[in-house]
């Protein structure tokens, strides 16, 4: 049984704070099929199209036939763990500060044998379930856990590595006025965030459930306005130091399209709200995130993007909002590339219409703001890259990768 | 007649005449009208650094700015209005710069809006005043001191679950202002010329109706009121020459002899 992580003490301010390596990232071109899965929290493998051998570790020609037909596909993910050792040492810097560390042979249920991290609850000789994870240089490891959740089970120091539970971080939520931030707040809150700090813009201007988010159990509240460069960079030099998940929740909704709508007021406003305040957060924020990369048990972990599916297509009905969230995705990957190195995931959550009173006349399926949020935290719980939430997102996402053409069309009907 | 402009010059030099600034400092923090969130809206006033002796800009600091003809401390033309849409001109690049110079009467109502921020300012309520200090005297700007500059931004906004609370003029006062004193424009602390609750008047916003529907200017969001004397302050107000500009933030400035308040 895992021994349950005690909350960190506070750091001695004295201390200096050590800097993030990465374990070895290159892969494949194949193998990225790997990292696909793992971005999304799915199980999958090569499977030969011809002769339905599964295929492991990624290759270019089937091992038994010959064919080059070999699609990743979701396979079952249970297996036995036949042997174990413990890693004592390593050329690896990475690895070299973690040590020991524990691998071991899993034989899959689905064929092939698969070299992997343990868990500390995976036991040699028995049933366990193995899962892609992204490690902390952005790659697809395969990892071993016990085949059923055993208590403290995410608190296991080297899944911690590959995940980023908000349990015991300190997250940012950017945006408390909006029924999603509060939603987060208390998310967050209940999923054992130290502190949760909510951002809040013009404070002189009331809003509905301004009381209750202020209850919520860890909240701090802080000024923040993503539009003001001046108010993003103060707080981030106040308690950037202190932040070890953002959570962007700065949200612009307006109906219209590109040709119908009248005037540019209201696309400046949503490009200022979410393009260009991803862009000043990422600033204030990116550096020390990256910094912070391995500082403890609460180091940097997260930069969460909530992006409207309809960044991956346009939605005419609204197209302008559409083009200003795809911008954000964009910005998002270059994110990624930029704070991989310091092994913070950059997590974009893709949703569909939310039930929420800037898509009244959306018809249902909608997804709730508690929806939403519980998706955002077990998504770092689960250390996913790329997550769609509710029906419409999920459908999207399907379409896209059978038919965009057809998705761009269906769409504008 | 002659004019010193001179001893003008030597008389602010030397503080004899006193000026006093009415302007809000132009920041990101201070509150910009709200309006249902589906209407356009006014852009608060926001700053990016271009360079700062840095490798933007080695040896220099500056900034870009970006803001409304709305914010902070501003004039508005009569064409901000529906009413005064067609008046010659009523932009802010065509108004005669001699307008941009006229002196104020400023009516103290400061007690009154602390009891009360849905303070109505009536016709009884300046003759009363005109009692004390004489008529107001054509072509005068109305400046209205309520001290709403000194509130918190909370309290300056007002926003409450009807939306916001702050005072203004009743319809009635500002027509009578415009058709009978001839002023020359109106004046408040407040973040517009007219009440928080100005829509559910006849008609909606009157400051605004009959002040810009017959050629005549607003100012909002003035500071230092309180540092006036009822008559015979010099209001120097003069908005940028914004092509068909509808308004502008200005720096509001009075000249005061030096004796008073």
């Amino acid at each position: 049984m895992i021994k349950p992580l005690v909350r960190p003490r506070r750091k001695d301010p004295l201390k200096r704070t050590r800097l993030p390596l990465s374990p070895q990232r290159v892969r494949s071109r194949t193998a990225h099929g790997l990292t696909a899965a793992a971005a999304e929290g799915r199980f999958a493998l090569q499977v030969c199209l011809d002769c339905n051998t599964v295929i492991y570790p990624p290759r270019d020609a089937c091992p038994s036939c010959l064919s080059a037909r070999l699609p990743f596909r979701d396979v079952p993910r249970g297996g036995r763990l036949i042997a174990e050792t413990t890693v004592q040492t390593s050329t690896e810097q990475y690895f070299r500060e973690r040590t020991p560390w524990r691998v071991g042979t899993v034989k899959l249920d689905a064929g092939p044998v698969v070299v992997a991290h343990l868990h500390g609850d995976a036991v040699e000789g028995e049933r366990v379930r193995l899962e892609l994870k992204l490690d902390k240089s952005g790659s697809a490891v395969a990892m071993a856990l016990p085949e059923k959740d055993t208590e403290n089970m995410a608190d296991d120091p080297h899944l911690r590595e590959m995940i980023c539970d908000p349990k015991f971080r300190r997250v940012l939520i950017t945006d408390g006025r909006t029924t999603v931030g509060q939603a987060m707040a208390k998310a967050f809150s209940d999923a054992g965030a130290s502190i949760v700090f909510v951002g809040l813009a013009n404070p002189w201007k009331p809003f509905p459930g301004m009381e209750s988010l202020r209850t919520i159990e860890r909240v701090e509240i802080v000024p923040l306005d993503v539009t003001d460069t001046e108010s993003v960079t103060e707080l981030a030099e106040q308690n950037g130091g202190r932040i070890d998940i953002v959570l962007n929740t700065a949200e612009h909704i307006r109906a219209g399209g590109v040709v119908d709508r009248h005037g540019l007021t209201i696309a400046r406003e949503e490009i200022d709200v979410r393009y260009l305040g991803l862009l000043r957060l990422a600033q204030a924020f990116g550096p020390i995130l990256r910094f912070r990369g391995a500082d403890g048990v609460n180091s940097a972990a997260a930069f969460v993007n909530l992006l409207s599916v309809h960044a991956l297509m346009n939605w005419p009905a609204y197209g302008g909002y559409s083009a200003t969230e795809a911008a954000c995705l964009s910005a998002a990957q270059c994110m990624r590339a930029e704070l991989r190195p310091g092994g913070v995931k950059v997590v974009n959550v893709f949703f569909g219409p939310l039930d929420i009173e800037w898509f009244q006349t959306v018809p249902p399926p909608k997804v709730t703001p508690a929806a939403l949020a519980n998706a955002v935290v077990r998504a770092l719980q689960h250390g996913l890259e790329d997550v769609f939430v509710g029906d419409v997102a999920e459908d999207i996402r399907q379409r896209l990768a059978v038919n965009p053409k057809a998705l761009e069309r269906e769409l504008a009907s | 007649m002659t004019v010193d402009l001179m001893s003008f010059a030597r008389a602010v030099a030397n503080g004899d005449i006193r000026v006093i600034d009415l302007t809000q400092t132009l920041s990101q923090e201070f509150p910009t009208i709200v309006l249902p969130p589906e209407l356009g809206q006014c852009a608060p006033f926001r700053m990016e650094e271009v360079s700062r002796y840095d490798e933007r800009g080695p040896a220099w600091y500056w900034n870009n700015i970006s803001l409304g003809e709305h914010t902070g401390t501003h004039f508005d033309a009569p064409i901000h209005w529906i009413s005064g849409k067609d008046l010659p001109n009523n932009a802010v690049d065509t108004i005669n710069v001699a307008q941009f110079i006229a002196p104020a009467a400023v009516i103290d109502c400061s007690k009154e809006c602390a009891a009360d921020s849905d303070f109505a300012l009536t016709i009884p309520f300046v003759e009363q005043w005109e009692a004390r200090h004489g008529k107001i005297e054509p072509r005068s700007w109305v400046l209205l001191r309520t001290d709403w500059s000194k509130q918190t931004y909370t309290d300056f906004a007002g926003l409450r679950d009807d939306g916001a609370h702050t005072p203004g003029p009743e319809p009635a006062v500002v027509k009578w202002f415009v058709e009978q004193r001839d002023v020359h424009g109106f004046g408040t602390e407040t973040i517009g010329t007219d009440f928080g609750q100005g829509q559910h008047l006849n008609p909606p916003y009157p400051a605004h109706f009959y002040m810009h529907g017959k050629g005549r200017f607003g100012l909002q969001c003035l500071t230092n009121l309180d540092l006036l004397p009822p008559k015979g302050a010099v209001i120097i107000a003069a908005p940028l020459k914004i092509k068909q500009g509808s308004g502008s933030p200005l720096r509001v400035l009075a000249l005061v002899a030096g004796g008073h308040g």
